[in-house]
């Protein structure tokens, strides 16, 4: 019996050891925290015909479209997580992923996260549509900059409001108060938005400023674009913002938005691409939002694909730089056509052209890897 | 654990009686077999008893760890912003000010409002099901249907509640004048009550019908009423079991995500009242985690999950004390 008792104690400390010992190594890992949803795909990935991306969600309908597509003539396979954002980038950085995708352009910090260059690939262009429900209202309804930016702090609060009035002299807006609807999870979308309404007000770039996720001054938060959505349509008074494939496969009502060279445009695939028909630096981190272009929509954005300059890092061959690169190549170019479909504005020639230099520019061991 | 003692002895016991009836040379051979077979049963079952006490450890070792990482992980975040973040009104992943106090008194406010409507229903239906009628068709289907409302998915009731019960709780707004937005904190709590009557109900089921009947029948015999019964018997026997269920509910409430995230109306504003819209800490931490794109950020919204954490255990511990105060009565 008593030996019994010691060994009973024997297991205790030694399962306190191993748990102290657990402990310890996952802290160690926790150190780089961003990569929370880094898993062991990578290394699965030794297999070089099959390359691994993560990020935007907005991208992923085109991307398992156009990706289904270049497997069934090519044979190479792409796997890729729809996880957000920001959680794409952090894959890139822990370099769990061949590539990644983002709505928005690295930020300061995370540029300093990773350890060698990365570019940006333009791969397609999204739009931010407002979308309303006013039941009374049968014109679309027109909204300037100042107004939107305005509605959104809480300073205008009545659809009757003399500001809103005057840019819709026919519609007869009711009496209700607005009800703001804005995402409440971190979205590339909201990106797009707010860096929109920080360009073209100041109360708002001071107040708010531009992010993923912003403190909203007003209004309610729905998650995903199907719960701004719902909040939407099911309240009168509503107004929010939602991307553009989205509000057209629902068949919402959109408002027209007047754009910098103070026309009212109308959301659509062509008027997006219009949008990013602009000067486009060498580095492609442009944001389209209130863009020059005369028929352009202004709230609208590139969405990129990441890649580090260098290809070869770990063990990484050739074979599978090359792969990588000829996929992102026939992205920009053939895989665009898919775009339409979808509701994606396919990319501008202004913005293919860059997008090929920035691809060559891609280097295996110090070679250009595309010729 | 008792039986099992009982049947080792009745092994062992069971030796002499066999040694009287059989023949002389089996007797050894017989013996021996028979303590060979007792020292394997006790071997058996000393380790029987060290896997418990293993897969014990695991759940305690499983649950430090989790508030070990949780710790680790929000220290850029305590650092950078200290206690301040506990009461600070304001969430700004924008400025990088985070302060936890709207989600916090959102999380509070749900859970301890679902918990007062749930209430009520949760022990009408224990009663119900555990006095009035503990058998025939009907309350067995009203217990399996109490049951399944446990088993249906979060997400399914933030479906529904987005799509028929914020409508009328919009409506009902309409009625009282305040702001129809129909999200909010009111139409989560209620959600939430829907989802935790199942867990003071069958606990508490199971309790009134653990209630000895002698005790029952003396009050019946001194002339008590049904209802008497009820209330000076059954309710004051069971109390600390009816306490735990509502603890059980109210552990579920703190920490469900889906649903009221899906009709909590997801902003940072401090509530003005029950129908104003909020947020919780688990419906943050599922709607900013994805896309927190700083270090201190992330830590932030790690750090709202140790508040979670110790808001519940704190919680528990005061509802143990309840529960032991009851109990030693």
């Amino acid at each position: 019996m008593k030996r019994h008792a010691f060994n009973f104690k024997g297991l205790f400390t030694a399962g306190a050891l191993f748990a102290a010992f657990g402990l310890v190594s996952s802290c160690g890992d926790g150190g780089n925290a961003g990569g929370g949803k880094s898993d062991s795909t990578a290394k699965g990935s030794s297999d070089d015909n099959t390359v691994i991306g993560a990020g935007s969600s907005f991208d992923a309908p085109l991307f398992s479209k156009a990706f289904a597509e270049y497997t069934k003539a090519n044979g190479l396979m792409v796997n890729y997580q729809s996880v957000g954002s920001g959680a794409g980038i952090s894959q890139l950085t822990n370099k769990t992923v061949d590539f990644g995708a983002s709505d928005a352009p690295m930020n300061g910090k995370q540029d300093s996260a990773v350890s060698a260059p990365v570019l940006h690939v333009p791969v397609t262009a999204g739009a931010v549509v407002l979308s309303y429900n006013l039941p009374d209202v049968k014109d679309t309804l027109q909204l300037s900059p100042a107004v939107l930016a305005d509605i959104f702090l809480g300073v205008i609060t009545k659809w009757n409001d003399p500001r809103i009035v005057a840019l819709n002299k026919t519609a007869k807006l009711p009496a209700t108060s607005i009800v703001i609807a804005h995402r409440s999870d971190g979205s590339g979308t909201s990106n797009i938005f707010t860096t929109y309404l920080s360009k073209v007000s100041d109360a708002w770039n001071t107040k708010v400023g531009k992010g993923s996720s912003v403190n909203w001054p007003a209004g309610l938060g729905g998650k995903g674009n199907e719960g701004v959505a719902g909040l939407i349509k099911q309240t009168p008074g509503a107004i929010g913002y939602i991307e553009l494939a989205y509000a057209v496969q629902n068949n919402m009502a959109f408002a027209k938005m007047q754009n910098k060279a103070g026309n009212f445009i109308t959301p659509s695939i062509a008027s997006v691409t219009a949008a990013a028909n602009i000067t486009i630096p060498a580095d492609s981190k442009v944001s389209l939002t209130n863009t020059e272009a005369a028929d352009g929509y202004p709230i609208s954005g590139f969405s990129w694909i990441l890649i580090y300059k260098e290809q070869k890092y770990g063990d990484r061959s050739q074979d599978r730089a090359t792969k990588l690169l000829k996929l992102l190549s026939w992205m920009i170019h053939d895989g665009q056509q898919f775009s339409g479909a979808l509701n994606y504005a396919p990319l501008s020639p202004a913005a293919v052209s860059t997008g090929d230099a920035i691809l060559k520019s891609a280097t295996y061991d110090g070679k250009p890897i595309l010729q | 654990m008792d039986t099992s003692v009982e049947n080792g002895s009745v092994t062992r016991s069971d030796l002499p009686l066999r040694v009287i009836n059989s023949g002389k040379s089996m007797i050894a051979v017989n013996a021996r077999q028979k303590i060979r077979r007792s020292f394997n049963q006790i071997r058996a079952e000393n380790i029987f008893k060290r896997s418990l006490v293993i897969i014990g450890l695991i759940m305690v070792v499983l649950v430090l760890g989790i508030l070990l990482t949780l710790v680790i992980q929000s220290l850029p975040s305590i650092k950078s912003l200290g206690l301040k973040y506990l009461w600070g009104r304001v969430w700004d992943p924008v400025q990088d000010i985070y302060g936890a106090w709207p989600f916090l008194l959102g999380t509070l406010l749900t859970s301890f409002l679902a918990l007062l409507i749930s209430i009520p229903f949760s022990i009408s239906v224990a009663i119900f099901l555990g006095e009035y009628y503990p058998k025939g068709w009907l309350p067995n289907l009203l217990k399996n249907t109490v049951e399944l409302i446990a088993a249906v998915p979060s997400v399914i009731y933030g479906f529904w509640g987005l799509a028929v019960l914020v409508p009328i709780v919009r409506n009902f707004e309409t009625h009282i004048g305040v702001e129809p937005v129909g999200v909010g904190i009111f139409s989560s709590s209620l959600i939430l009550a829907v989802m935790i009557i199942p867990y003071a109900a069958s606990l508490g089921r199971s309790m009134i019908q653990m209630v000895p009947s002698p005790l029952k029948e003396g009050a019946y015999s001194l002339g008590a009423t049904r209802w008497e019964v009820i209330r000076s018997v059954i309710l004051p026997y069971t109390k600390s079991g009816l306490f735990a269920g509502i603890l059980l509910s109210l552990g579920r409430a703190l920490g469900e995500t889906m649903a009221v995230t899906m009709v909590i109306g997801n902003t940072s504003l401090i509530p003005k009242n029950i129908f104003s819209p909020g947020n919780t800490m688990a419906s943050v931490i599922a709607n900013e985690f994805t896309e927190a794109d700083k270090p201190v950020y992330l830590s932030a919204l790690i750090e709202l999950g140790l508040v979670l954490f110790l808001v519940t255990v704190v919680i528990n511990l005061i509802g143990k004390k309840i529960i032991d105060r009851f109990t030693n009565e």
